[in-house]
């Protein structure tokens, strides 16, 4: 048992260093965020901010100013939220729908949906994106459509591997109490299914939040940036690119993210297991 | 109540069954039909049977991202479950302080979306290798490749190790109580008792990797973009260049070909998976 502790103890220290390596990825770019622009080279990054080559705010000012950094959040959270809420709606309905109503369409159309899991990308992407723009779904509003369709896969399997452990019993007490289907989803399925929204939100706003091609190639680029396309746009960037406001934005992307992971971490690695187990 | 309900389809599925049916349905089709076309728009498609098929088996650089994209799969995927399945190992013996916050630390790089990551380490790597001397990024082809395989490791490693928690957290303390009294030491449990019990989670982890190896986009472009000269290009980069890059008529129906070849391949890893648990299931 002493031999145990010892261990633990080296454990302990080894983590501890360890981590400290796993964030100093994100360290290293805080410290550059803070950085006059012609102090920031490729063989100092790894510096520390001092105050001689501190910019203090500057950067994040000119980011806010110049960069398009808030409409581009602001056209990220509009796709996200509104794409999580259609998936969320009207995946769990069809879902509920295909498994109850045992017919041969539901079955093809479940089989479709998981079949859809598993093709990559590259497969639609132009054929995707030629049709997106001449049915107008190249805004940050109707995008949400493109990917409630390629979306669903994952979200219809999730949900329809749930509702087949609801006992059936509950829902017929409700249609015999004389709730229409609609009344039995909202009041007597929804409820229950709780954990598998919280689930299926969260691998989707990741999944959306995160995604650079589908919006880079659907959207009309002209006119909406979301967060990576920004970001990749600095890179491939014409003329000089300013990299302190650039470093900037990361940070300001970052940031909000590792709130979020902080404040519902709980859900998130749940919903994590809870994907990885069923898909 | 089935009957009751089936009435109600337009409402229940419709929505979901027509974004399906113009998110997917149609640019899968239409994408599989053009594979075969000489095309730029889709209206002006003229069919040209097997000619991109046999042009893109004899593109060098599509073998070439092959080639690297298998290896690069094989080396991630097996770093990645030894190193998170060990990590997962030693965050769940009793008594270590601390746990929960190595946790949290170890999975936050996953919600960072791929081209954020890339470029972080594109800075850092250019950094180091200019310290150490080396050429950069845009130059040095092993170092993309190892560059490649550290910002996995950095993304994934938490990930799969939240899984393997999750595994060896479902084992019942009885089988580890009797193996115990037996007097099996660390080892022997390990490799008698936990692995044994773990292997539908170590299919699902390495299935997990192996797809997301193959299908990798993202970091790839972010971190190298493919240089120098294509070297660092991967599978699904080389099909978005081939589209977009390429100047000529020939090279669109040409990626098409390629991205049905990618998606047979992808679903062929699948099938395989499939397989490999549906068997282990039959044993139990």
């Amino acid at each position: 048992m002493k031999r145990d502790k010892v261990i633990n103890k080296i454990l302990a220290v080894f983590f501890t260093i360890l981590s400290l390596a796993w964030i100093y990825p994100m360290v290293m770019i805080l410290m550059n965020s803070f950085k006059e622009e012609t102090t920031i080279t490729t063989s100092t990054a790894f510096d520390f901010v001092t105050s001689e080559n501190s910019a203090g705010f500057a950067n994040y000012i000119a980011a806010l100013e110049k960069q398009g950094f808030l409409a581009a959040f602001g056209y990220s959270l509009v796709i996200t939220i509104t794409s999580v809420a259609l998936i969320l709606v009207c995946c769990s309905m069809c879902a509920w729908f295909i498994v109850r109503v045992k017919n041969r369409i539901s079955n093809i159309l479940y089989y479709l949906f998981v079949f859809s899991m598993v093709v990559p990308f590259q497969m639609l992407m132009f054929t995707l994106s030629n049709m997106a723009n001449t049915l107008g779904f190249n805004t940050p509003f109707n995008i949400c459509f493109i990917y409630l369709g390629f979306g669903a896969g994952l979200a219809v399997f999730m949900f329809a591997g749930f509702v087949k452990t609801i006992p059936l019993e509950i829902e017929e007490a409700a249609t015999i109490d004389g709730c229409n289907p609609l009344q039995t989803f909202f009041h007597v399925v929804l409820p229950i299914m709780k954990p598998t929204y919280i689930s299926v939100g969260i691998l989707e706003t990741m999944w959306v939040w995160n995604d650079y091609l589908l919006p880079y190639l659907v959207l009309d680029r002209t006119k909406y940036q979301t967060i990576p396309i920004l970001i990749q746009y600095f890179r491939g960037g014409y003329g000089r690119v300013e990299m302190g406001p650039m470093f900037a934005c990361i940070m300001m992307v970052i940031v909000p993210i590792v709130i979020m992971y902080l404040l519902c971490q709980r859900y998130i690695i749940n919903g994590v297991i809870s994907g990885a187990v069923k898909g | 109540m089935a009957k009751m309900l089936k009435r109600w389809w337009p409402l229940f599925v419709l929505p979901t069954a027509l974004s399906f049916l113009f998110g997917f349905m149609i640019p899968f089709v239409q994408g599989f039909y053009l594979s075969f076309c000489k095309f730029i728009t889709i209206s002006d498609a003229k069919p040209v049977g097997l000619d991109n098929y046999v042009a893109a088996f004899s593109d060098p650089q599509f073998a070439n991202a092959f080639w690297y994209t298998a290896l690069f799969a094989l080396v991630s995927t097996v770093l990645i479950n030894v190193l998170a399945l060990a990590i997962a190992l030693a965050l769940t013996r009793k008594d270590l302080k601390g746990t929960n916050s190595f946790r949290t630390v170890f999975f936050m790089p996953n919600l960072i979306g791929g081209i954020v990551l890339g470029y972080i380490w594109n800075i850092l790597i250019n950094c180091a290798l200019s310290i150490v001397g080396e050429q950069l990024l845009a130059l040095n082809s092993t170092a993309g490749f190892w560059g490649m395989i550290l910002l996995t490791l950095w993304q994934q490693v938490g990930y799969m190790m939240i899984i393997y928690i999750a595994g060896l957290q479902s084992i019942p303390s009885d089988y580890l109580e009797a193996a115990r009294v037996d007097g099996a030491n660390a080892w022997q449990t390990l490799w008698k008792v936990k692995i044994p019990n773990l292997m539908s989670t170590i299919t699902i982890c390495l299935f997990l990797t192996v797809t997301n190896g193959f299908k990798l986009f993202d970091q790839n472009l972010a971190l190298t973009a493919g240089e120098p000269k294509h070297a660092t290009e991967m599978l699904a980069l080389n099909i978005y260049n081939t589209f977009y890059a390429r100047q000529g008529a020939k090279w669109m129906g040409i990626g098409q070909a390629k991205a049905v070849i990618f998606c047979i391949l992808v679903i062929c890893i699948v099938m395989i998976q499939l397989r490999a648990t549906r068997s282990r299931e039959v044993q139990q």
